[in-house]
């Protein structure tokens, strides 16, 4: 076993045993299936609309290598600097020069997966370079020194007395009855020194659009404008698979991508970014970059089997109706991406060996291929990670030589028979004789948190040869 | 659905028992051949089938599933109407033999018994449009949809449809009842602590229905949730959906894996 599946038993067993914690996102959830489900009463046609941006998508990935060109060719045309990353190290380093060589000492952010998922604020703090994270739930677990514990509210596993003591003890702030309205206003009071201070703004992108050359941009609480605003230099870091081809695709994706994740009709704040200010405009940072990052991207897109993945526009609904995720969190992971999207993309974009354990830490109920607005057979993925982590031998022994036993054993009625004959007698002796659940139950993975089954005398077979023919 | 095979004269079925349901919890198949004859189907039982496969393709063995499929296939190409009491491994043979013989001889075949295989509940109401079976059960029973028989099969109505029918029965409705039971084949035991923190839930949801039994399609989610009801010293009890129809008489224990105790 892989030292990440190590600790991913290890946390999950703690997690899943902890009943606050339980109760907290279960709770939490529970509220976004009812906002889901009003939300999408405002579409006509939810189905259609799901089918729109799943086409949209594979439309984009399907093209792209044009429209990235294309995208690249608009955004130089206007001033503004494309950089494509082969992988995390290449991003970062641009992105590290640039604040170098602009003498930049303070940068916000805005939520971006991206810039986790490269670890982008590491790279700048290492350089001496103070960040802000500026989307409150970024804040809260920048300020608590944990990545984000769900793709889109980073924060949701804590309650407002833990912010509320978080708050006194970095900021120096104490509100009373943890009230929320005085605790954003707390982090305003921070974060808004933060955005004057910079000298670079960093965000990402929730899509590029090619025929226009813009970047879109979708945030609840403002901070995207100001980050890419205020500060004289803007960084856009995306994925490579956020390109779309027009314009017009988001009257599609826009809406979905804000019932899906949250249920609200259209994001608070939805921005498109063309470039630098240009001449007669009084807004605007005086360069704009835009780093287009690879990280494993092209072998997804490389295997038809799953270029699909490459569809995901972040929206967090297949986290949010895991019943996996809603039992163990988004830390036990020990992912960036976690729930069902994150377990067929880290295996598939690090290393199969070590994540493949992801993929296993699912049921298989098929609820999230049910919710995702870009259509991704998200159970499907997760059983072809399965499978091509088994024909990569990264499998125990005893689990290879337990499935060849089977395999010969369901090869033939006969078989079957008589080895299920010898199985039931083999674990009733073991609960005759009070075994059950000890080393020696062939049980005891059922029974080490299950009351004992209580096995029949009779097979069906049995009790067909003596009634079956009546 | 036009019922294909509606008339008495032609309610000939074969039946897929999955491999835990004959040698774990045979009252539900024995159950289920109960409601099957009552309803005037003539059963045949093929005894060379032995499992769909689906602990291999779940677990990522595929070359255990295929000849687990291949073998389903040559076992049961011959029958018209082949009936199973498991969502799931229905959804297996229906869904799931396409991709797992893609590019082998028998892939067509297996499309084809693919159409003829159904879950039981759907065999009832979907085939013989039969509702009533003339059960009664008077005891409070929350409906537990599982999984693959839901999202992948469609399969809702129909077992509603059957309890609803049933005399005296009080049927409650289920709090968050898309939610997983915890079950989940080999992830019941490769993440054990996760299915059965699952199960908890589930369970919670269950005595908030204030019901006395659970009831599904899928044997397999009833077995998990059995054992999860005893670990956690919960008074629930299982009972797989064609064990009451099965009744007639006001009902007796029969959990799904366990022998009836009524004498």
């Amino acid at each position: 076993m892989s030292a990440a599946a190590q600790e991913f038993l290890v946390n999950a067993i703690a997690k899943s045993s902890d009943l606050e914690h339980r109760a907290l996102i279960q709770r939490g959830m529970l509220s976004y299936d009812a906002a889901v489900v009003k939300g999408k009463l405002r579409f006509s046609d939810w189905e259609a609309a799901r089918d729109r941006c799943a086409a949209v998508k594979a439309e984009g990935i399907a093209n792209l290598g044009r429209l990235l060109i294309e995208f690249e060719r608009r955004i130089t045309q206007r001033g503004g600097h494309v950089h494509w990353a082969e992988n995390a190290g290449q991003a970062n380093e641009y992105v590290v020069e640039l604040a170098r060589a602009r003498n930049v000492k303070t940068v916000v952010k805005s939520k971006s997966m991206v810039t986790e998922e490269i670890h982008l604020g590491a790279a700048l703090e290492k350089n001496g370079i103070t960040v802000w994270e500026t989307d409150l739930g970024e804040f809260i677990v920048q300020l608590r020194r944990e990545p984000p514990y769900h793709i889109v509210t980073p924060a949701m596993h804590l309650s407002r007395r833990q912010i509320a003591d978080l708050f006194r003890d970095k900021l120096g702030e104490d509100v009373k009855d943890a009230d929320p309205g005085r605790l954003v206003a707390a982090a305003r009071v921070a974060l808004r020194r933060a955005f004057f201070a910079a000298e670079m703004g960093i965000s990402g992108a929730n899509f590029l659009v090619a025929d226009s050359g813009m970047v879109a941009i979708s945030t609840n609480e403002g901070n995207g404008r100001l980050t890419t605003t205020i500060p004289r230099i803007h960084v856009v870091v995306a994925g490579i698979e956020k390109v779309i081809p027009r314009m017009s695709d988001l009257a599609a994706l826009w809406p979905v991508l804000a019932t899906s994740g949250t249920g609200q009709p259209i994001t608070t704040y939805s921005t498109l970014i063309r470039g630098p200010r240009s001449a007669g405009e009084n807004d605007g940072p005086e360069e704009f970059h835009v780093v287009l990052v690879d990280n494993g991207r092209t072998e997804l897109l490389a295997n038809p089997e799953t270029e699909e993945v490459l569809k995901c526009i972040r929206c967090g609904a297949c986290l949010n109706i895991c019943p996996i995720f809603r039992h163990v969190g988004g830390h036990t992971y020990g992912t960036i991406y976690p729930g069902p999207i994150g377990s067929i993309y880290t295996p598939r974009t690090k290393d199969l060996s070590e994540w493949g354990h992801l993929s296993y830490a699912c049921s298989i109920c098929t609820a999230c291929k049910g919710v995702c607005p870009v259509k991704i057979d998200l159970p499907k993925q997760l059983l072809l990670t399965r499978r091509d982590f088994i024909s990569g031998r990264n499998v125990k022994a005893a689990e290879r030589a337990g499935f060849a036993a089977f395999r010969w054993v369901t090869a033939s009625g006969g078989r079957f028979q008589l080895m299920g004959w010898l199985g039931r007698k083999a674990v009733a002796a073991v609960n005759a004789f009070g075994l059950s659940g000890t080393a020696l139950d062939p049980m005891r993975a059922w029974t080490k948190y299950r009351s004992p089954m209580k096995f029949p005398k009779k097979s069906f077979r049995g009790w067909w040869r003596d009634n079956g023919n009546r | 659905m036009n019922p294909p095979a509606n008339s008495a004269a032609n309610r000939k079925v074969a039946l897929f028992v999955p491999c835990f349901v004959d040698q774990v919890a045979p009252r539900a198949a024995i159950d289920a051949v109960t409601v099957l004859r009552r309803i005037g189907c003539e059963i045949v039982f093929p005894d060379d089938q032995t499992c769909c496969g689906q602990p291999g393709f779940n677990t990522g063995h595929w070359e255990v599933a295929r000849p687990c499929a291949e073998h389903f296939v040559r076992v049961f190409s011959r029958y018209d109407a082949i009936v199973c009491p498991s969502g799931s491994c229905t959804s297996m043979v229906r869904k799931h033999y396409p991709e797992v013989l893609e590019s082998t001889p028998l892939r067509g075949d297996a499309v084809e018994v693919g159409k003829r295989v159904f879950e039981f509940a759907e065999y009832l109401v979907r085939v013989a449009g039969v509702t009533d079976v003339g059960a009664r059960f008077p005891h409070a029973v929350t409906y537990h949809p599982s999984c693959h028989a839901t999202r992948e099969l469609g399969i809702y109505d129909e077992p509603m449809q059957l309890l609803r029918a049933v005399r005296d029965i009080d049927l409650r409705p289920l709090p968050n009842e898309g939610e997983c039971c915890g079950f989940g084949g080999m992830f019941s035991t490769k993440f054990g602590m996760i299915s059965a923190a699952m199960g908890d839930t589930k369970a919670g949801n269950i005595e908030q229905a204030g019901a006395e039994y659970v009831t599904t399609v899928d044997p397999s989610c009833l077995m998990h949730l059995e054992g999860v009801f005893g670990a956690t010293g919960r008074k629930l009890k299982t009972i797989y959906l064609a064990s009451i129809l099965a009744n007639t008489d006001g009902g007796a224990d029969r959990g799904v894996n366990s022998p009836r105790r009524a004498k």
